[in-house]
């Protein structure tokens, strides 16, 4: 019964009552027909997408005017280079079995190594860095393993190189063609004279694509970072080159490897939270000549248009979020994202607004690290030592930034009050860390 | 408004502005005069003319007796910021309407650079300002969205009060070329800055054609446009900056105070 699934023959009639009660549901469900269910269900529920066997194939019966009869006889392949001799099923048809040769002779194919004469060597190849039996030895190796060089530098007896291997077997190849051509522009065609094998050439190959295997994800990421980067800078100067079809003097052209670098110190510093110090300031003046000279570029642009063009690249470092947060910030103190009236002094007052809060905002994040390195450090020191107002002040601080930067004098005096009893509420504050990381993500998430 | 000598005090008066940093930038960007001089008249680096405009639309409704499709009669313009001339400049605007107009590409060759159109949809027209050839070889687009109801759907339509919708903007030509700054050396529709020391331009031509300007002051909607001035802007920025500098201080005093806090922290726990 098992036999028969697997082949995937049907199920005889004579099949035991019990499964017969059983089978008109079986045959309700069954889709295929030809291939029984338990079949059809190995391949998952889902008929293929080619059908592999034509399902009336395996109801069709022999043509019956042919005799057909299987017999065990002797073969002869050609491949074979000793005469040995082996039996296998074959199809008689009629008595008459089939000719030609082995079918799968054909496929026994090799790879043509030259071979050079003892004459030939001492002409064109020798070569002070390999002797003759070396030479004899490698060729040999190449002929039994097909050119394989993976097996060939495994197998050579000396330790040489892949690379020393293969340059001296297609230099060795390439003298010969070039000697036993009739002229040197018969062979001029052949892919080993128009494109010689170069050892170094490989060598770098190699270790280059090892080293970009083996990147770390933070190095993929960084690369990734800086080809955006170039990318971009391309796109605006080709996007100022094509209104302004001007030469580009040469000093623009170092724009985009500076500014490359500057970019991703910029983006490096900004992830490292470093104070805003003068470095990374000068970092940023260096991108703004960049927007500076791709407008310079334009015979005439909108100011609108140059103030979204320097908002974006003081922007760049910063993620969509940060961006939303700065726009965030800028409504609730009373200013239109884009200005109303904007002249050059408004564009840049507007500029420099939008760069002072990307500032502020991380320097809280920054605050934000560092409350909570010092909370997991006072987890190892006694809770009570530390008095809690310095994160109490500056908690509230964080909850209540929009609304205390709005008013600017009398609130604040009244939310100093609260505070002042700081000291008396210690207690309160040691919760635990974990409480206290929930309300700073709320503060933040402004 | 004009505004030629203003943001020259803010860059002497204010480092922190980035405006003696772009000047700086741009006197170090600049080459030898002549490798960068252009065929076609001198072009002067260091020195950029702006010019500030308005564009927009006036729409005023019919009233109830108006044809349905005719409910409207706007006009969308493009005007100099003070209401001055500015033909000096542009040379003709182009408006692309709606496909639904007969012949949606208007062309106005002279000032007053507008068009006046009956009709009852809103949408978006390409105005396309040509410059004169010494001005600025290439055109440039400006978008602007019709709008002929008001922001408020409770305000009942009004014959009156038209609907105004105007938007400001700057041209600016950084790098003009000599004749076009001697033209417009003392135009008050125009903006210069100093010019740098010991630059002297040729006294332009008293071309009486050019002196011969459609008085724009005298246009009928005069009445209806936007005073937009710049000082309101200047001091909400520089309030809202001021708190953010504040700001930005407290916190830099409370993450020092934290890094000292942690600092007197790490002896003591390593005991």
């Amino acid at each position: 019964m098992d036999a028969k699934d697997i082949l995937g023959l049907p199920k005889t009639p004579l099949s035991v009552p019990p499964e017969k009660k059983s089978q008109p549901k079986k045959d309700s469900q069954r889709k295929p027909d030809g291939i029984s269910r338990e079949v059809y269900a190995l391949t998952g529920g889902l008929a293929p997408l080619m059908p592999s066997i034509d399902s009336s194939y395996l109801k069709k019966r022999p043509p019956s005017d042919e005799k057909i009869t299987w017999q065990w006889l002797p073969f002869t392949n050609s491949a074979r280079k000793d005469t040995l001799q082996l039996y296998h099923w074959v199809r008689v048809v009629n008595g008459v079995p089939p000719t030609g040769d082995y079918s799968f002779a054909k496929y026994n194919k090799s790879i043509e190594v030259t071979k050079y004469t003892d004459e030939e060597y001492a002409q064109h190849l020798t070569d002070p860095s390999w002797t003759k039996q070396e030479t004899d030895q490698l060729f040999d190796l190449c002929e039994q393993f097909d050119l394989r060089f993976v097996i060939i530098a495994d197998r050579f007896p000396s330790s040489r190189t892949m690379e020393e291997l293969k340059d001296r077997y297609y230099s060795v190849c390439r003298s010969i063609l070039l000697a036993r051509a009739s002229s040197p522009a018969d062979v001029s065609g052949h892919p080993l004279v128009k494109e010689n094998y170069n050892a170094s050439q490989e060598k770098e190959r190699k270790r280059a694509l090892s080293m970009v295997l083996s990147q770390t994800k933070q190095q993929e990421k960084k690369d990734a970072e800086v080809l955006a980067e170039a990318k971009k800078i391309a796109e605006s100067r080709m996007a100022a080159k094509g209104v302004e079809e001007s030469v580009m003097p040469a000093t623009e052209n170092e724009f985009p490897e500076t500014t490359i670098d500057h970019n991703t110190l910029v983006s490096l510093s900004n992830v490292r939270l470093a104070p805003v110090a003068a470095p990374p300031s000068t970092l940023v003046i260096a991108d703004t000549s960049s927007t500076l000279a791709s407008l310079r570029m334009l015979p005439v642009y909108l100011r609108t248009y140059a103030l979204e063009q320097m908002v974006q690249q003081a922007s760049s470092s910063a993620g969509l979020r940060t961006i939303k947060r700065v726009e965030q910030t800028l409504q609730d103190l009373g200013i239109n994202l884009k200005p109303r009236v904007p002249t050059k002094a408004v564009c840049a007052e507007h500029l420099e607004l939008r760069k002072e809060i990307l500032t502020l905002l991380n320097l809280q994040k920054q605050l934000q690290y560092k409350e909570a390195e010092g909370s997991s450090l006072r987890e190892g020191t006694t809770y009570s030592e530390m008095p809690g107002t310095p994160k109490r002040q500056v908690r509230d601080h964080d909850r209540t930034f929009i609304p205390d930067a709005m008013s600017f004098g009398g609130e604040r005096g009244g939310r100093k009050d609260p505070k002042r009893k700081g000291p008396g509420r210690v207690s309160e504050t040691p919760s635990s860390p974990a409480n206290k990381r929930p309300r700073k993500m709320k503060a933040s998430d402004l | 408004m004009t505004n030629s000598s203003s943001p020259k005090r803010n860059e002497q008066d204010q480092p922190e502005t980035s405006g003696p940093v772009l000047k700086s930038l741009k006197t170090k960007l600049s080459k030898p005069e002549d490798a960068e001089k252009k065929i076609v008249g001198k072009k002067l680096k260091d020195v950029e003319i702006s010019v500030p405009i308005v564009y927009g639309n006036i729409a005023f409704w019919l009233g109830k007796k108006a044809n349905e499709y005719q409910s409207h009669k706007w006009t969308v313009y493009v005007r100099g910021a003070t209401n001055e001339d500015t033909s000096g400049v542009i040379k003709k605007v182009v408006f692309q309407l709606h496909s639904s107009f007969n012949n949606p590409t208007r062309v106005v060759e002279s000032p007053p650079f507008e068009l006046s159109e009956q009709g009852w949809g809103e949408f978006e027209i390409a105005i396309t300002l040509h410059f004169h050839s010494d001005v600025c070889e290439k055109p440039l687009s400006l978008y602007h969205q019709l709008k002929l109801y008001p922001e408020d759907e409770s305000t009942s339509l009004s014959i009156k009060k038209p609907v105004v919708v105007e938007s400001y903007d700057e041209l600016v030509f950084p790098e003009p070329s000599e004749s076009f700054l001697a033209r417009v050396q003392n135009h008050p529709a125009v903006s210069v800055p100093r010019l740098p020391v010991g630059f002297t331009l040729p006294t332009p031509a008293e071309d009486p054609s050019e002196r011969k300007r459609v008085d724009t002051k005298d246009h009928p909607l005069t009445q209806w446009f936007t005073n937009f001035s710049e000082a309101d802007e200047l001091l909400q920025l520089a309030a809202a900056r001021q708190q953010v500098q504040t700001h930005i201080a407290k916190l830099r005093r409370q993450i020092t105070v934290i890094e000292g806090q942690q600092q007197q922290l790490k002896p003591s726990s390593d005991q």
